[in-house]
């Protein structure tokens, strides 16, 4: 997917951009829906979204994440402006000063997806009261006190569930090291 | 910019951060304690994972075709935005809290709240929940006790102050839960100022807001 958005942001191609949409589009709208979208508002949002990524794949390098991690990031942010109609206070991934400067070597690559493969198998792992207070926040786009009134729980028992799902997957990331 | 951070915001408000779930105050804390906190940035990044692995796991919806190449073409015109970079300006102002409270701590106006408290509002979106601000405090200057209807999010921007639950210097966040009681006391030589989120307006301010 990378190599993709790469031949987007490199010619302007428009095929690869068209395989890209075949691949993200349902799911940004997927996604949308959850977040509280109507059919046609979500459909719309993602058209946006994926116009957004045409647009702005020369901001993209491959040292920002995957192609998923930073077309997520658009979809996330668009639906907190178009559908909470808040200012987008967390802006894209940046190169952060964690990374290292230097290309990912191959083995990082290789560790980068074990990691992302790891932390679906946690999050199938996961209690299932652990594994819902996390994609009420994720994909329902809750905040923590919206989940307490949702699940009508204290705020407390929420953010301990919160943390006891985020230290599983933490430890399981750790392992790698 | 160096800063020893001691208090980070709890992990479950981190969370939120990384799913873009927090209210639009709360969120503009957390930004401005990422800007200076590398520990926090790993974890946001950390955590980003689970929400790509859960959007990687959704459903597929039947999507209409792919915009036609005129418009992409005409998409190509609009300027492509700049992410607004998220560091502390040198003038201790979060970069993007600069265009609506000005360039300076020092120069801006203050709203007198009580003996030794200052206060300036800052606008959220129309509909957005909560409460954000700055708050000056001279030093040495306190708080009464208090506890807290809702949450809040309190982040020092300059000098630092002490409670219950220790002492916040300059990049430390205190993450109080509603239950929270405390008694903030103002450092005696530097005073205190920071960015305070909440989900209620505290009472405190309900007059200060009004003179405008
Ligand atoms: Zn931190």
């Amino acid at each position: 997917m990378a190599d993709l958005l790469q031949r987007v942001a490199a010619n302007g191609d428009v095929e690869a951009f068209k395989a890209l949409f075949e691949a993200y589009a349902p799911r940004v709208k997927s996604y949308m829906l959850r977040q509280g979208a109507d059919a046609a508002t979500a459909e719309e949002l993602a058209q946006e979204t994926l116009l957004a990524v045409w647009r702005k794949a020369a901001l993209y390098s491959d040292e920002k994440g995957s192609a998923t991690t930073w077309i997520f990031t658009i979809a996330r942010n668009l639906r907190i402006d178009r559908l909470r109609k808040e200012v987008v206070w967390q802006p894209l991934p940046e190169n952060n000063d964690e990374r290292p400067s230097e290309d990912p070597s191959p083995e990082e690559d290789l560790s980068e997806r074990e990691r992302a493969e790891r932390v679906r198998a946690m999050l199938s792992e996961l209690p299932p009261d652990q594994s819902e207070v996390v994609n009420l926040a994720f994909i329902e786009g809750l905040s923590h006190s919206e989940i307490a009134t949702r699940l009508d729980l204290p705020l407390g028992t929420v953010k301990s569930r919160m943390r006891l799902a985020y230290q599983k997957i933490r430890d399981a990331l750790e392992d790698l090291r | 910019m160096t800063m020893t951070i001691t208090h980070h915001p709890d992990v479950s408000t981190l969370m939120c951060c990384s799913a873009g779930s927090q209210p639009e105050a709360c969120a503009a804390v957390i930004a401005s304690h990422l800007a200076v906190c590398p520990q926090c940035r790993a974890e946001v990044r950390r955590m980003q994972k689970i929400g790509v692995a859960l959007f990687e796991k959704l459903e597929p919806e039947s999507v209409a075709v792919p915009p036609p190449v005129v418009k992409l073409r005409a998409a190509e015109a609009d300027d492509v935005e700049t992410s607004k970079p998220c560091v502390l300006s040198a003038g201790e102002i979060p970069q993007f809290l600069v265009s609506c409270v000005g360039p300076c701590l020092d120069g801006m106006t203050w709203e007198p709240v009580a003996r030794g408290i200052w206060t300036h509002a800052i606008a959220l979106s129309p509909g957005a929940c909560g409460d954000l601000r700055l708050l000056k405090v001279a030093p040495g200057g306190s708080f009464p006790e208090h506890g807290h209807v809702g949450w809040e999010l309190t982040l020092v921007l300059r000098g630092s102050y002490s409670d219950e639950f220790g002492t916040f210097l300059a990049g430390d966040v205190a993450d109080l839960d509603e239950d929270a009681r405390h008694h903030p006391v103002a450092c005696p030589n530097a005073g205190c100022i920071c960015l305070m989120a909440s989900e209620h307006k505290p009472p405190l301010f309900g007059g200060a807001d009004r003179q405008k």
